[in-house]
């Protein structure tokens, strides 16, 4: 496990030296988890929605502790505008695929032996269309409640 | 040919997901696409009106699952009628958005909202399933919540916010209503439910469900004891939402849901029509009455429509053929009239700035194209011949005494007179008379507003001909006989596959 | 019997949404609303000695619970994100327009 090493050029920013610390050591360990729940959807619980809600908490746990600056480096604004449509275009392309298979939305891809990982076809695509979408949006929708100033800019 | 039925719900889904994308960067995306996506949506709904007179009620099966497995879209003669209504409409109010949001910078944000909603309305209509329908109706509210607040003003966000209330306590029961249905019956599938239902016969859990979805549905389609949210969101909204808002939402959540349910799945009972009479005879007058005080001209539009929904329920309480086809055939004709009257005051809105009637006065002389189309759809809604609403409100008024109740149809006729008298004070105070000093340099609207409002005009002028009897046998015909087959519809779907 | 106790949380949502003055006090009250026909839903889904729906590669079942309420659960929980999300972006604006957050004060449009 390699420590994450990130730029920190505003001492004062975010929580206190403890915190920081522990943060660069489970941000690693929260994107491996998620990255594990949402590619086995098929076969053990969780999927597309759960997996993305995961991912996107270890990017707003950099956001929490060390501030505002350094999360930006990581995912600006436009970057995860242009995740949300993709996935969202990506799915709805995968649906209308299915034409080819005979009527809308089909699984027209091999499905393997069941419980093996590769199998049940295109659910894992499915599963990684919507982890782009939920998790894009549910970072941009903190970022605009963050970063609203009352009777300000934005 | 039957695959363009998933393709309604399709269009306009992937147009909202690449409107919010490249919208960004290319202008053609706000402004030729959305009318160009429209204009497929209305051609294929024509389409799908021939396809349902040659094949007869046309069931598709999503992914090739067969239902009460999987989920199943239906086409029959009420879908299509619908389908066609609010293609229709988004039509012309998208051509009319062209310059109405000149004023916004987003108007991106504007133009994805509006398909999404667009999606959701045909999404509810096309569906065979319970909980797909739940689902879609979610769609089309949470995009009309915040449209309602797209102009961010005080009076538009606190409108919001009620509006957003109200509608999430009636989904709230709604949701309730599919759990216990569930758990009642087991199976989601409309057919299906419909099957055991009728083979179980009448028990305190089918009466508790029929209450739940006659108040979840009732609160969407704003009848009488559940109204108060609509006077304030219509008029806070941009004019074209608001006639797609008074237009077709209503109908297409509320009015469609209600008849597919209490028709088709749970069969048609004696108590139930006469709750739907009294419902919608307390709709007609209570909003007449409230309207007549009105001195803003999108609040008293919005009052009107909580009457006029009134008569389609009537209409459709009465349970005989007439009584039903007068109904739809008032729903058809109540989106087109209402929307023109709304984009009318969006239209004196752009131009002179105010919504207040006592300081409008003489715009005839400056804006001839505004004020004839606002005439014309003014005699539609009072019901004067030829115009189409009067052949709609003969058709109910018939229909109740055909059915020996008097004094619903003494009702009515009340209702259409105070409606007369409430458009005519409109009609004065803001176009008629002289014009004052400070209107003398307004100019007409740009041409895309007006070809809406003349091409809404001709649809109420020539509408009376959807009674001729060829006519009437391709639309109005096979949408009464689908409501009037009753549970029959069930044998149909489980029978077709 | 445990059906009751969800019926009772679905009404203290409905009373907190009718009587409370505060309008992030409203917002709670949704959610509580929106939570209480959730737990309904997986209650219902309950069979006599049946495990958790999940089959793995080798294993023989006897009886296992419903799994479709699972699935509805799944979607009516993103809903309930999305119109909590968007109630709070508005309650923020009515925040910097309004000055206050007492519905009794907040009361520009009437007739």
């Amino acid at each position: 496990m390699k420590e994450h090493k990130v730029k920190n050029n505003n001492k004062t920013a975010g929580m206190s030296i403890i915190v920081k610390t522990i943060t660069r050591l489970t941000i690693g360990l929260i994107l491996l988890y998620g990255i594990y729940i949402l590619l086995h959807g098929h076969l053990t619980p969780g999927g597309g929605f759960a997996g993305g809600v995961i991912i996107t908490l270890s990017f707003i746990h950099i956001m929490l502790a060390f501030g505002k600056d350094v999360a930006f480096q990581k995912l600006n604004k436009s970057w995860s505008k242009i995740f949300e449509s993709t996935g969202a275009l990506l799915f709805l392309t995968i649906a209308v695929l299915g034409f080819l298979g005979g009527s809308f939305f089909t699984n027209f891809m091999d499905k393997g032996e069941p419980f093996e990982f590769l199998s049940a076809g295109t659910i894992i695509l499915s599963n990684i269309a919507i982890f782009l979408k939920v998790g894009a949006g549910l970072f941009l929708l903190f970022i605009m409640l963050v970063f609203f100033k009352i009777g300000g800019k934005k | 040919m039957e695959h363009i039925i998933p393709l309604f719900v399709v269009i306009c889904l992937a147009s909202a997901f690449l409107i919010s994308i490249l919208g960004i960067k290319f202008k053609f995306f706000t402004t030729i696409f959305p009318i160009i996506a429209s204009a497929v949506l209305f051609i294929l709904s024509v389409l799908a009106l021939y396809l349902m007179n040659i094949n007869g009620l046309m069931v598709y099966k999503i992914g090739g699952w067969i239902p009460p497995i999987g989920i199943c879209m239906v086409l029959d003669g009420l879908s299509s009628f619908m389908l066609f209504t609010v293609n229709l409409v988004a039509f012309f109010i998208i051509i009319y958005s062209y310059n109405y949001v000149k004023k916004y910078t987003h108007r991106y944000k504007y133009y994805g909202l509006l398909f999404l909603m667009l999606a959701g309305m045909n999404g509810v209509i096309i569906t065979g399933d319970l909980f797909n329908l739940f689902v879609y109706l979610e769609v089309a509210a949470v995009s009309s919540y915040a449209l309602v607040a797209f102009g961010t003003g005080k009076q538009e966000l606190e409108a919001a916010f009620k509006y957003m209330v109200m509608g999430t306590l009636a989904s709230g029961l709604i949701l309730l209503s599919i759990a216990i249905t569930y758990s009642y019956t087991s199976t989601l599938n409309m057919a299906d439910i419909g099957n055991v239902l009728s083979s179980k016969g009448v028990s305190p859990v089918v009466l508790f469900i029929t209450a739940l979805f006659m108040v979840g549905f009732g609160l969407k389609a704003a009848l009488v004891p559940f109204h108060w949210w609509l006077p304030d969101a219509h008029p806070s909204a941009p004019a074209p939402i608001s006639a797609m808002l008074s237009g077709v939402l209503i109908k297409a959540l509320g009015v469609y849901a209600i008849i597919r349910i209490f028709y088709n799945i749970i069969g048609n009972n004696i108590y139930i029509s006469k709750i739907l009479l009294v419902m919608g005879t307390l709709s007609m007058i209570v909003g007449v009455v409230f309207a007549i005080g009105q001195y803003d001209f999108k609040r008293l539009l919005a009052y009107h429509s909580i009457s006029q929904i009134g008569y389609v329920i009537l209409g459709i309480g009465l349970a005989t053929p007439l009584g039903i086809m007068g109904g739809l055939f008032h729903l058809f004709n109540h989106s087109i009239f209402k929307s023109l009257l709304f984009l009318n005051s969006g239209a004196v809105e752009h131009a002179t700035g105010t919504r207040n009637l006592k300081e409008m006065g003489g715009l005839n002389k400056r804006m001839p194209i505004t004020g004839n189309t606002s005439m014309i759809a003014s005699m539609s809604i009072a019901g004067i011949p030829p115009f189409n609403g009067f052949w709609s409100k003969l058709i109910i008024i018939i229909a109740c005494v055909q059915a020996n109740e008097y004094i619903y149809g003494l009702f009515a006729v009340i209702g259409s007179v105070l409606t007369m008298a409430s458009f005519m004070k409109v009609q004065k105070y803001a176009f008629l008379g002289k014009i004052e000093e400070k209107w003398k340099k307004v100019k007409e609207v740009p041409f895309g507003m007006k070809f809406s409002m003349i091409g809404l005009a001709l649809v109420c002028v020539f509408g009376g001909l959807m009674l001729l009897p060829d006519i009437s046998d391709f639309i109005l015909k096979e949408a009464s006989k689908a409501v009037l087959i009753g549970t029959d519809y069930v044998n149909q779907v489980l029978g077709s596959v | 019997m445990t059906y009751f106790l969800s019926f009772i949380l679905f009404s203290i949502g409905i009373y907190c949404i009718l009587t409370k003055r505060n309008i992030l006090k409203i917002i709670i009250g949704i959610a509580i609303l929106d939570y209480a026909i959730n737990l309904f839903f997986i209650l219902i889904a309950y069979r006599t000695n049946g495990r958790s729906p999940i089959l793995e590669k080798g294993s023989t079942i006897k009886r296992i619970v419903d799994p479709l309420p699972h699935a509805v659960v799944l979607t009516s929980i993103v809903i309930g994100l999305a119109v909590t999300a968007l109630l709070v972006a508005i309650a923020i604006r009515i925040y910097e327009k309004y000055g206050t957050f007492d519905i009794n004060e907040i009361k520009e449009l009437k007739g």
